[in-house]
C-alpha cells in the first residue's frame, strides 16, 4: 500500500456504467453471510438451542415407536429442524428492523444498490442459515442415534427448509414494518407460541380440542406437516396445503407491499 | 469530463413538514470545481435540501438536476457520493467490511485499501464500527463516498461532534483529496469551516437562501463598521440615504448604522443630528453570519 503519492485515475474518467444486476453481488453476500454467522445471538437461538432441545425432550424419548414403525426421536428431530430453520430465516429477514433504525437502509440509497437486490440478497442469507439450522440439526440427531431411510432425510430436510421461506417473508414483513433494533427479542416468544401451535413442541393431536382446531389456521402448521409426512407416511392434508399457500401470500404480500413503501421517497 | 452541465440545479425547491416550511422556493447553481459551503443555523433546511438534492426525498415544488440528469441516476452510477449527518453504518461489520461490502454495490470502484489511506483510517480496518469513536465513523462514511471516485462529493455538517483534532484531521483528509474537477458541498455551522475549505458560501436562513458569494465577498458584507449612537427620534431613511451605509436599525433612542465609511458617519452623526454617545465598533464575520442568519433585523 502507498501511503504518498497515490496514483489516481485523474486523467482517465471513471467507469460510470450501472452495475449489473441491480447492485447484486456475490462479495456483498459473503460479507453477510460472515456477518450472520459471527452473531453469537443468531448461533444461540439457531444452531445450538434446538440441538439441546433435541437432547433434552428427544433423546429421552429412544426406543419408542410411531403407528408405523419409525422412531419418535426422528418425529422431534424433524419437527425441532423446522424450527430451527424458521427462527432462522425470522431473524435474518427481520434483521432488516435493525438496518432501517441503524439509517443502514438510507446509506445504501446512495449507492448503485436496487432495493431488490438488497432483499434477493436477505432471502438468500436468510436461505443459508436456515438450510444450516436444518443440517446441524439432522446431524445432532444422527449422532444421537436417530436412524431413518435416505430419502425421508432428504425429503423432510427439503421440506422444513423450503417451507422457513415463508418465515423469512414474515421476518422481512416484521422488519418493514417497525424499525426496532431490538426487533428480534419481540419476535422470539412469537415465533415460539406459533412453533407450539404449528405441533412442532408436542404433537398437534395432544392439544386441547379447541386448540387443534385453532392450530390448523396458525402458519406453522402446514410446513410442520409437509416436513414430517415422508417420516409418517401420512397423506398430505389439504388444509396443510392451503395453510402454507395462504400464509407464505400473506407475509409474501404483506413484505413486499411495505417494501415499496419504505422505497417510496417522500 | 467533456460534461458542461452544472455539477447542481436546485430551482424554486420548496419542501413542507406539516405546518413547518423547511425549505422555502430556494434555488442554486453550482458550477463543476466549486466548493461551496451551505452556512446556517440549525433548522435552516440545510439537510432537507441535501436529501432532496440527493434524491433521498422529493420536493413538494421545483427540480433538481444534478450533473445534468437526476439524482437518482447521479448516485447509481457513482457521479455523486454523499456523507449524511446521522446514521448509516452497521455496528457489527468491521470497518474494513463495510468498504468492501459498498464497494461490492459499484460496477467499479478506487480500490479498497485507497480509499481507507485516503480517509486515514487504514490502522483501524480491522475494528468493529460499534467501537469506533464519532470521527472515526465520520471518516469511515468519508472512505465509503470516495469509493466511486465522484465527481460530486456531498457532505451534511461532516465534523458535528468532533473535537477539535478530529476536525482538523478530517478536513486535511478531505483537502488531501480534493482533486480537480471534483465539485464539494457541505453543510456546516462553522464559519471558520466555511471560510477556511469553501471558495463560494451560501447562507441560508429558513429555507431560503439569504446570501451568496465567494468566500471574500462575503466577508466583505462584513468587512464594514457599525457606528452607534444615541438619538431620539432617528431620521432612518434620511439616514439610509447616506453614501456608503449598508442598513440602519433604529432601536428605542438607539440608531445603528452599517457602514464602509465609519468617518463619515460619525461626523455626520455629531455635526448634523443631536446624536451622543458615539461608538464605533468593527464587525467580523460571526456578526455578518448572526445577522443575515438569526432576526430579520433590518429587513
Ligand atoms: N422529517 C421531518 N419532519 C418534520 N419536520 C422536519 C423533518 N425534517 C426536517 N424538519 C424541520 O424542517 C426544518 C429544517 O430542518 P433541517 O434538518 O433541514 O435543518 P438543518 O439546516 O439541516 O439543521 P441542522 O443544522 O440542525 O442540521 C426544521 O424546522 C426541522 O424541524
Ligand atoms: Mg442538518
Amino acid at each position: 500500500m502507498t501511503t504518498s503519492t497515490p496514483t489516481r485515475a485523474a486523467v482517465t474518467e471513471p467507469d460510470r456504467r450501472l452495475p449489473a444486476l441491480g447492485g447484486f453481488a456475490p462479495g456483498a453476500l459473503g460479507i453477510e453471510l460472515r456477518r450472520v454467522l459471527r452473531n453469537r445471538r443468531t448461533l444461540a437461538f439457531t444452531l445450538i438451542m434446538p440441538g439441546v432441545f433435541f437432547l433434552i425432550f428427544g433423546l429421552p424419548q429412544g426406543g419408542q415407536s410411531l403407528d408405523n414403525g419409525r422412531p419418535v426421536t426422528a418425529y422431534i428431530m424433524i419437527s425441532l429442524a423446522v424450527y430451527a430453520a424458521m427462527v432462522a430465516t425470522t431473524s435474518v429477514g427481520g434483521a432488516v428492523a435493525t438496518e432501517r433504525a441503524l439509517g443502514w437502509s438510507r446509506q445504501l440509497r446512495l449507492t448503485p444498490l436496487r432495493p431488490a437486490a438488497y432483499v434477493a440478497t436477505k432471502l438468500i442469507t436468510a436461505m443459508s442459515l436456515g438450510l444450516l439450522a436444518v443440517v446441524v440439526e439432522f446431524v445432532v440427531g444422527t449422532a444421537a442415534g436417530v436412524r431413518v431411510p435416505a430419502y425421508v432425510w432428504l425429503l423432510s430436510g427439503l421440506a422444513a427448509w423450503l417451507g422457513s421461506l415463508v418465515f423469512a417473508a414474515f421476518g422481512l414483513f416484521i422488519g418493514y414494518l417497525a424499525p426496532a433494533e431490538n426487533v428480534m427479542q419481540i419476535i422470539g416468544p412469537v415465533l415460539a407460541v406459533l412453533a407450539m401451535f404449528g405441533g412442532l413442541f408436542v404433537p398437534v393431536e395432544v392439544l386441547p380440542d379447541v386448540l387443534q382446531q385453532v392450530a390448523k389456521f396458525t402458519p406453522v402448521y402446514g410446513m410442520g406437516v409437509l416436513a414430517r409426512a415422508p417420516l409418517t407416511g401420512d397423506g398430505v392434508s389439504m388444509a396443510a396445503v392451503v395453510n402454507l399457500v395462504v400464509w407464505a401470500l400473506v407475509f409474501g404480500v404483506g413484505a413486499a407491499r411495505l417494501f415499496r413503501r419504505d422505497t417510496a421517497r417522500v | 469530463m467533456t460534461s458542461t452541465h452544472p455539477a447542481v440545479e436546485l430551482d424554486g425547491l420548496t419542501k413542507s413538514f406539516g405546518a413547518v416550511t423547511a425549505v422555502d422556493g430556494l434555488s442554486l447553481r453550482v458550477q463543476p470545481g466549486e466548493v461551496v459551503a451551505f452556512l446556517g443555523p440549525n433548522g435552516a433546511g440545510k439537510t432537507t435540501t441535501i436529501d432532496m438534492l440527493l434524491g433521498l426525498s422529493r420536493p413538494d415544488r421545483g427540480t433538481v438536476r444534478v450533473l445534468g440528469g437526476t439524482p437518482d441516476d447521479a448516485v447509481a452510477r457513482g457521479r455523486v457520493a454523499a456523507v449524511l449527518q446521522t446514521g448509516g453504518l452497521l455496528k457489527d461489520l468491521t470497518v474494513g467490511e463495510t468498504v468492501r461490502m459498498t464497494a461490492h454495490f459499484y460496477r467499479h470502484t478506487r480500490p479498497a485499501a485507497e480509499v481507507l489511506e485516503r480517509a486515514g483510517i487504514t490502522d483501524i480496518a480491522d475494528r468493529v464500527v460499534g467501537r469506533c469513536s464519532g470521527g472515526q465513523q465520520q471518516r469511515l462514511r468519508f472512505a465509503l463516498a470516495l469509493l466511486p471516485d465522484p465527481d460530486l462529493m456531498v457532505l451534511d455538517e461532516p465534523t458535528t461532534g468532533m473535537d477539535v483534532e478530529g476536525r482538523r484531521d478530517f478536513w486535511q483528509a478531505l483537502r488531501r483529496d480534493a482533486r480537480r474537477g471534483r465539485t464539494v458541498i457541505f453543510a456546516t455551522h462553522y464559519l471558520d469551516e466555511a471560510d477556511a475549505y469553501a471558495d463560494r458560501i451560501v447562507l441560508v436562513r429558513q429555507g431560503r437562501i439569504v446570501a451568496d458569494g465567494t468566500t471574500a465577498e462575503i466577508k466583505n458584507l462584513a468587512a464594514g463598521r457599525t457606528v452607534r449612537a444615541t438619538l431620539p427620534g432617528a431620521d432612518q431613511a434620511a439616514l439610509a440615504a447616506l453614501p456608503g451605509v449598508d442598513a440602519v436599525e433604529v432601536r428605542g433612542d438607539s440608531v445603528l448604522v452599517r457602514t464602509g465609511d465609519s468617518d463619515a458617519i460619525a461626523r455626520h452623526l455629531l455635526t448634523r443630528t443631536a446624536a451622543r454617545d458615539v461608538e464605533i465598533t468593527s464587525r467580523n464575520l460571526e456578526d455578518a453570519f448572526l445577522a443575515l442568519t438569526t432576526a430579520q433585523t433590518g429587513a
